[in-house]
């Protein structure tokens, strides 16, 4: 085991990939000698070169398109989009190309492309740096999603990410790259579409991912001071969702609640709900509930930012209002 | 109206007090009391102050992330702007917006955007409004020389000339996007060219030169209000702080900074003053009412209260 942050994790991932396999390549801004904002591709310039570790100019779209391009002609290009938000800028290429083209060419193409960016609010970014975007990327089939909450699950879903032949979304948070944690050393993977029991309890199931899933952590401390314990689920892929690991949990506790930082409004937390309603209809012995951003924009001022995104508080009072 | 003589001291005080608005910014950001990011603009206050002076309050302007100075030169109260950097209910946006988005509709400022290129449509489609309404109001909008790389900037170049629209694009070429070299990342690098092959009037004007770019834009709105179509205007310059905070600026020696300070516009614009007859005493004296502005655009900011949390539920709709 090596003790690593998040970022370095992934670098790991990446460098260990571009060694194996020599169709996997790099793309975005500022990835090569700068080693990216968030330094991801720290030093990869050094080992693989400019040709594999490539500086785009600041279009999204046509670099994106260009992964796709690349992909179907037998490459596995990485893309960075510095800020999930400008995946709105590529939406063209992600939504009505990568997503698409395999089905409508009848599985004769596929898209080997993972697109990697940091999303999410915490640090005043604003509103048009703050965003998250998977669930209505989940509403685009053809996509895979993937949402790591620690260093070692970020290692070992990249990996299966740019293993996996399939367009992937692979969703960073801004404030989990300098966090810390234990990751394997050598080769590893972590399969997609598996959720993983991060902390157990048999009062109440709390599903998360990304680093509200260090929230529910951090809640479920609190609440087992108060007498609740939570089992804490990561899900950690967020298409294809993993729900029997999410219904087998129920079964045991009966209470659920989902949080998750993008917006609560037609979110992730609905359609876990609807589901564990259609799927085991007799489990819940309570209402279950949900916790996502509030409906407007991500403010910058502190005071307004605390108060749109969930906090670790707002987990606990949702979980006592359920007792 | 010319930049006379007199109205160049007062244009050289307006960028003192662009400078020390980011000076201020970044001692508060050193100090954890700033939030989020802040890309400064200083070595860049002439192509601001000189693009915002050459039109009327009621034209139209957009910019980026790095547009404090345009917005502060364009007329944005400087105490809310303050008061927004520090996210107090007192500030522009209420604390809701921050450091990138600065909007003062009631000066023409229909925003500063995050986004790259975001904002160059919105000045076409305010310059369209100003044509469909007869007005003979302009549009400016202000981009870095990265952001001609994008879809949707190139796409606005075309439609500003087919609708011959009363459009003034100013790109602000510093000579790096972020950490990149431009010229690695874009093919002509001298982006007015690229604006001449879609059918703008461009040029090429020396940024730090206060005077030229007032000349340039005065000239532009002119052609514009005229009916005279959109007009490019690359103006060279030069960051001379890093992209952002905490930049570990490795893509560029410390011997060019220094070089480049030699030539930014602030001891420009003195050196010019002297010529015309100032004294070192009067620049002084600029530069204490400058001082003496933005102590009180601090003290305000300070003094006023952080928004209520139930206040982040306002503005998303009329
Ligand atoms: C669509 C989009 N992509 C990427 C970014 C991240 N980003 C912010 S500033 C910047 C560099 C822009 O360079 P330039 O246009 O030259 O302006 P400058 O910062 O030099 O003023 C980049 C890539 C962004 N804000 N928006
Ligand atoms: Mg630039």
């Amino acid at each position: 085991m090596s003790n690593i942050t998040y970022a370095q994790a992934l670098n790991e991932a990446l460098r260990e990939e571009m060694k194996v396999d020599s169709r996997v390549f790099l793309m975005g801004e500022d990835i090569g000698h700068h080693g990216g904002i968030f330094r991801v591709t720290k030093d990869l310039i050094d080992e693989f070169g400019a040709d594999r570790v490539r500086d785009t100019p600041i279009s999204e779209s046509s670099f994106v398109g260009v992964g796709i391009g690349a992909a179907m002609v037998g490459l596995r290009p990485v893309v960075e989009l510095l800020f999930m938000d400008f995946a709105l800028v590529a939406a063209d290429q992600i939504v009505n190309q990568a997503a698409k083209l395999r089905y409508m060419s009848g599985g004769t193409v596929s898209i080997p492309m993972v697109v990697r960016a940091q999303q999410g609010g915490g640090r005043g970014n604003g509103a048009q740096h703050s965003q998250s975007f998977e669930t209505w990327l989940a509403q685009i089939p053809g996509l895979i999603i993937v949402a790591p909450s620690t260093p070692a699950d970020a290692k070992g879903l990249l990996k299966s990410s740019i293993r996996a032949g399939n367009p992937v979304i692979f969703i960073e948070h801004k404030l989990l790259y300098n966090i810390k944690g234990d990751v394997p050393e050598g080769d590893y993977s972590i399969p997609i579409g598996k959720a993983e029991i991060k902390r157990d309890g048999r009062d109440i199931t709390i599903v998360s991912y990304s680093r509200t899933l260090l929230f529910a952590l951090e809640a479920a401390k609190t609440l087992a001071q108060k007498g609740i314990e939570a089992e804490v689920i990561d899900l950690r892929t967020i298409e294809p969702l993993d729900m029997n690991t999410i219904l087998e949990s129920v079964k045991g506790t009966g209470r659920l609640l989902v949080v998750h930082e993008a917006h609560s409004n037609c979110g992730l937390g609905a359609e876990i709900i609807a589901r564990v309603y259609e799927q085991a209809p007799d489990t819940l012995i309570m209402p279950p509930r949900r916790l996502g951003a509030k409906h407007v924009p991500i403010p910058v001022a502190e005071s307004l930012e605390d108060a749109v995104l969930p906090q670790p508080a707002d987990i606990v009072n949702a979980v006592e209002a359920m007792f | 109206m010319p930049l006379t003589p007199e109205r160049l001291q007062d244009a050289y005080r307006q960028m003192l007090i662009i400078r020390k608005f980011e000076e201020t910014i970044r001692s508060l950001y050193q100090q954890g009391k700033i939030r989020g990011s802040f890309h400064p603009c200083v070595g860049q206050e002439a192509t601001a102050v000189g693009g915002c002076w050459a039109l009327r309050k009621d034209d139209y302007l957009t910019c980026t992330y790095r547009g404090h100075g345009q917005a502060i030169a364009k007329g944005l109260n400087l105490q809310a702007a303050m008061a927004e950097m520090l996210g107090k209910e007192t500030g522009c946006s209420k604390g809701k917006g921050g450091s990138m988005h600065f909007t003062d509709p009631s000066v023409g400022l229909l925003g500063a955007n995050a986004i790259v290129a975001g904002g160059v449509p919105h000045a076409a489609g305010a310059a369209l409004a100003s044509q469909l309404q007869k007005k003979d109001n302009v549009a400016i909008a202000y981009f870095g020389e990265g952001a001609v790389n994008q879809g949707v900037f190139l796409e606005s170049l075309n439609l500003a000339v087919i609708w011959k629209l009363p459009l003034i694009l100013v790109c602000e070429n510093n000579l790096y996007s972020e950490m990149s070299p431009s010229h690695e990342t874009t093919s002509v690098v001298e982006t007015y060219k690229r604006a001449a092959g879609f059918g703008f009037e461009a040029m090429q004007v020396d940024g730090n030169d206060i005077e030229a770019v007032y000349n340039a834009v005065e000239q532009a709105a002119a052609r514009a209000r005229a009916g005279g179509g959109p007009t490019y205007i690359e103006a060279m310059t030069y960051r001379l702080w890093g992209h952002m905070m905490g930049d570990p600026e490795i893509y560029r020696t410390k011997e060019e900074v220094a070089k480049a300070k030699e030539n930014e516009p602030i001891v420009r614009c003195g050196k010019r003053l002297i010529e015309l007859g100032c004294t070192d005493a009067d620049l002084s004296r600029l530069d204490g009412e400058a001082e003496a502005i933005i102590a009180a655009a601090l003290q305000f900011a300070e003094s006023s209260s952080a928004p209520q949390p139930a206040d982040a539920f306002t503005d998303v709709f009329i």
